[in-house]
């Protein structure tokens, strides 16, 4: 395999995994507000 | 024997951005967000934000499952060729994996976090637009716009559902409204980008009915599409503000489609474009009215 190809591959993947990352942590909080909010309008009813 | 598909690198993480469709849900978004603050009821933020989130990875998995199926199709039109598949940038099953599991994601998400109401109107709008519409009608009549067009209809309903836990007759004139303003709005663009489907094979109105006709069905639906608009203010269930906005701004839409259906192919096709134009500032500010409306009351 070309070298320039390997650091096509090597980049895109990198760029993947960091935009996975991001996305799997805002996942996250995403889930906490939805828990606290969860529990608020059970609190309220 | 079969040959083997050439070894694509895997795929830049903005393609799979680009299989959503990002334009197309930035329509689908805002009525979504104007049927929840439409609604009578309202809804935790957080969980709003989660609802409008939903709508959105629901629209972009129908946009990617659509780029899945018609990739041979996109290649050929000029407006669709650079999309990642024809392009060849990624791989088709790259974009089904992305495309179910999106959808998947976005209906068990609604379905958790919002309610089952929402989740189960989501469900019936990705279904209907990749299977009622992309697989089914849209390479085989040319009323595939019409029926097709449900599907980003839904987003209003999705909304209210959101807020609710059920639906009304506001949401549901609301999904009727978007349904009759699609056939003008993309029969105008059919007009003046018709040789392009007409090269992919496409039965779009315009390549197999003709261009008068065309011209006809789109004065025609925008008769009853100027009457659901209008309809939620006698109907009593918006307030003056929305009825006169709707009146003004369906006027405009009617004089505009009035000019497209009794027009000739002129150079430049400028009805045409001005009607499309039109139709989405008319859609995005009607839809806005909306909102204020409610807010003022």
């Amino acid at each position: 395999m070309m070298n320039d190809e390997q650091d096509v591959i090597q980049r895109r993947q990198k760029a993947r995994a960091i935009v996975m990352a991001v996305l799997l942590l805002a996942f996250v909080a995403l889930i906490f507000f939805i828990t606290i909010a969860k529990i608020k309008e059970g609190m309220a009813h | 024997m079969t040959t083997a598909a050439p070894l694509l690198p895997p795929a830049d993480w903005r393609d799979f951005l680009a299989l959503t469709k990002p334009r197309v849900m930035t329509l689908v978004v805002f009525t979504g967000l104007c049927g929840m603050l439409a609604a009578p009821r309202g809804i935790h933020p957080v969980l709003a934000f989660t609802a409008i989130l939903c709508i959105a990875l629901g629209a972009g998995a129908a946009g990617a499952l659509n780029q899945w199926y018609e990739a041979d199709l996109d290649a050929v039109m000029k407006r669709t060729a650079k999309r990642p598949l024809p392009a060849g940038r990624m791989d088709r099953q790259s974009a089904l994996h992305f495309g179910v599991g999106l959808a998947a994601f976005s209906v068990i998400l609604m379905g958790l976090a919002v309610n089952i109401a929402a989740a189960a109107i989501l469900t019936v709008s990705i279904l209907f637009y990749v299977l009622i519409y992309t697989v089914w009608l849209k390479r085989r009549t040319p009323q595939n716009i019409v029926i097709g067009g449900a599907a980003g209809a839904f987003p209003p309903l999705i909304g209210w559902a959101a807020a609710t836990g059920q639906v009304a007759v506001l949401p549901v004139l609301l999904f009727a409204l978007v349904f009759l303003w699609t056939p003008p709005h993309f029969w105008a663009l059919a007009l003046f980008i018709e040789s392009d489907y007409a090269k992919a094979g496409v039965p779009m109105l315009p390549v197999v009915a003709g261009e008068r006709a065309t011209r006809r069905q789109i004065g025609l639906y925008t008769i009853p599409m100027a009457l659901v608009a209008v309809a939620p203010w006698p109907l009593g269930l918006t307030g003056a503000f929305y009825g006169a906005a709707s009146i003004v701004l369906t006027a405009i839409f009617a004089a505009l489609a009035a000019q497209v259906t009794f027009g000739r192919n002129a150079p430049g096709m400028k009805p045409e474009k001005r009607l499309f134009a039109y139709s989405i500032i008319y859609l995005f500010v009607i839809f806005g009215a909306l909102v204020v409306d409610r807010w003022l009351a």
